[in-house]
């Protein structure tokens, strides 16, 4: 085990695939001698050179749509995307392209490639810099989407990414990256795709939170656990292939249900386990489920209103003691 | 000269075949009998032939929605291909992806494409892996006239020059992206440049425009396009003039051009043009031309019988093949 951040994590990650897999190379804006916007590859170019760490112009749509053709001629890129809200850019390429590329050929093409792309407010980035865009490709058949809460997950997920052979929509969050957290050193550790984690056990209430509503349920479990309230904090991980049955299983034994998300409401990917837990799990619910999400307006800039925007610990727990 | 003869003997049979496809796939769909939309190759058989025919077994192309003919000329398979168009399970696609996606991976096709101009940046990624994987593959890309007004092929060709990647970017200009003509003098355009491949200049690579209707000017163009990719001379643009003989789908009007302009390039068509160069250079008589014709006629019949008596997909097929080699 080292301590690593959760920015460490993902670079350690994409470090040991290439060495692996001499087919996996990475491309992005400024992700080469500048090391990533938010230094997540780091010196990673001077390790594997500028061929298998290249540097693109500002060029979202040929970022993703090469990595469609390279990924279907055999090699595995990890394409950066600045910002998630970057991702309306390359859209087509995304969602009509490597999403549909092996149901329209009748499984013949596999498009192996991961986009990284760091997701979430709290920075002061505004709209267009803090957008987070999970729901949008959690809609998509065709599209695995990741979404890590520790520099341990961060590590083993990427690296199941890499290895799978679809295309994977990875999403950080900024607030995450500078988090410090126990991470296996073994070249081989990974956490398949399609597995939740119950961060924390309890009795009373489930959460399911993701990215970082995962670290805000935890704060938000630790305060409650003072006044005898138990909660259970499940990070799905992955919000495609979604793991139903272990927030089945929780809500079976605490028959309460929050699902909290740092997206907008509206269509987000709370609403997708709110109509899974409904129709599979209606009965082991003791009451209706609450959902917590930021409210459907784009992210302001202002810290004052970032800061009532965002849904922080006080939310959740508010939400459990209106619940228990 | 007879490895020459040999070629260009199976150019003219290529080209042969793609006209065979076509015009049984249009009666089809006439009839009924074939699904959805198909835009048809008619007319513009010289380009693929003659741009496939520069490639080795190793090499990949990028296929557009108007694709049968790249695909036949690729070497595919004519019953699975005229299986897909039907929508049966034997097709190339297992019936999922029809006209617009039909593809043998197997044969480097990276996919037909329904999004005009996706397939640029698909062909600069696969020329990456000939980089990174030192494979030595060419990768030809085949785009339209509208294609070369999007921003992928702005970005795709950009990428491709910075990184002189092994791609031969082929724009089959033929003359309309559906109703906009590509140029002209006044009145509607879609670009106020003549040639697409004016547009090579602001790459800093080579671009050329050839006579898109002689499979032979094709050839060597994109021949020696190919050649600079492979010795690492980096990506060009060839542009080939030719016209299509149908509307841009089956059932479109044509409101958006004059008969004497179709009859004018009719007089240009590039089969009977190359039929009756090989004729003067006595490389082919009427009689063998005859042959070759009742060959490629019986191999388009069959293709059909093949379809009409191919099953429907099973319906479990609905939600396979969503993840590749997995359910989930």
């Amino acid at each position: 085990m080292s301590k690593l951040t959760y920015a460490e994590a993902l670079r350690e990650a994409m470090a040991e695939e290439m060495e692996r897999d001499k087919s996996v190379f990475i491309m992005g804006e400024d992700v080469g001698v500048f090391g990533g916007c938010f230094g997540v590859t780091g010196d990673l170019v001077e390790r594997f050179g500028e061929d298998r760490v290249r540097d693109t112009p500002i060029t979202e749509t040929a970022i993703v749509g090469s990595a469609v053709g390279a990924a279907m001629t055999g090699s595995r890129p990890i394409a950066e995307i600045m910002f998630a809200g970057f991702l309306g850019v390359p859209m087509d390429e995304i969602f009509n392209q490597a999403a549909k590329m092996c149901y329209m050929t009748g499984g013949q093409a596999k498009v192996p490639m991961v986009l990284r792309a760091p997701n979430g407010a709290g920075i002061g980035a505004a709209a267009q810099h803090s957008e987070r865009t999970e729901a949008w490709f959690v809609h998509v058949p065709g599209l695995k989407v990741v979404y890590p809460s520790t520099p341990a997950d961060a590590k083993g997920l990427l690296k199941s990414a890499v290895r799978d052979d679809n295309p994977v929509i990875f999403f950080e969050h900024k607030i995450l990256y500078n988090h410090k957290g126990e991470v296996p050193d073994d070249k081989d550790f990974t956490i398949p795709l399609g597995k939740a984690d119950v961060k924390r056990e309890g009795k009373d209430l489930t959460v399911v939170a993701t990215g970082i509503l995962v670290t805000y349920a935890l704060e938000a479990a630790e305060k409650l656990a003072e006044e005898g309230i138990e909660i259970e904090v499940i990070d799905p991980r992955t919000l495609v292939p979604f793991d139903k049955e272990t927030v089945l299983d929780s809500v079976e034994k605490t028959g309460k249900l929050i699902i909290a998300s740092e997206e907008t409401k509206r269509g987000s990917f709370t609403s997708e386990v709110s109509a899974v837990v409904a129709k599979e799990g209606l009965f082991l619910l003791e009451q209706p489920i609450k959902r917590i999400c930021a409210p459907d307006a784009p992210v302001p800039f202002s810290s004052a209103l970032e800061k009532v925007y965002i849904p922080g610990p006080e939310k959740i727990i508010s939400a459990v003691k209106e619940m228990v | 000269m007879k490895e020459s003869k040999d070629k260009m003997i199976q150019m003219l049979e290529d080209m042969m075949v793609i006209r065979e496809f076509e015009s049984t796939v249009q009666k089809h769909f006439a009839e009924g009998e074939i699904p959805g939309f198909v835009h048809l190759y008619l007319g513009e058989e010289a380009v693929a032939v003659g741009a496939c025919n520069a490639l080795e077994e190793k090499d990949y192309i990028t296929s557009t929605h108007r694709g049968h003919g790249h695909l036949l000329a690729r070497g595919g398979d004519v019953n699975k291909m005229m299986a897909e168009i039907f929508g049966k399970a034997t097709g190339y696609n297992k019936g999922k992806g029809g006209s617009m996606h039909i593809a043998d991976v197997s044969l480097g096709i990276l996919g037909a494409n329904g999004i005009v101009g996706a397939g640029l940046p698909i062909a600069a990624g696969s020329g990456i892996t000939s980089q990174i994987l030192d494979t030595g593959a060419v990768t030809l890309c085949f785009f339209g006239d509208g294609a070369s007004n999007r921003g992928t092929f702005h970005e795709a060709i950009n990428l491709a020059s910075i990184w002189n990647l092994p791609v031969v970017f082929v724009c089959e200009n033929n003359m309309y992206a559906i109703s906009m003509p590509q140029y002209r003098s006044d009145g509607r355009k879609g670009q106020n440049i003549k040639d697409v491949s004016d547009r090579a200049v602001a790459y800093g690579i080579s671009g050329v425009t050839v006579d898109g209707n002689d499979v032979m000017a094709v050839n060597e163009a994109v021949t020696e396009a190919v050649k600079k990719a492979r010795n690492g001379g980096g990506p060009s643009l060839v542009e080939c003039k030719t016209y299509r003989h149908r509307g841009h789908f089956e059932g479109d009007p044509t409101v958006y051009r004059s008969d004497e302009e179709l009859e004018e390039w009719k007089k240009k068509d590039p089969i009977s043009r190359f039929k009756n160069l090989l004729k003067d250079q006595e490389l082919l008589d009427d009689a063998e031309y005859d042959e070759l014709k009742e060959k490629v006629e019986a191999r388009i019949k069959e293709a059909v019988d093949f379809s009409q008596n191919s099953p429907d997909p099973d319906p479990s097929e609905v939600t396979t093949d969503v993840y590749y080699g997995e359910g989930v």
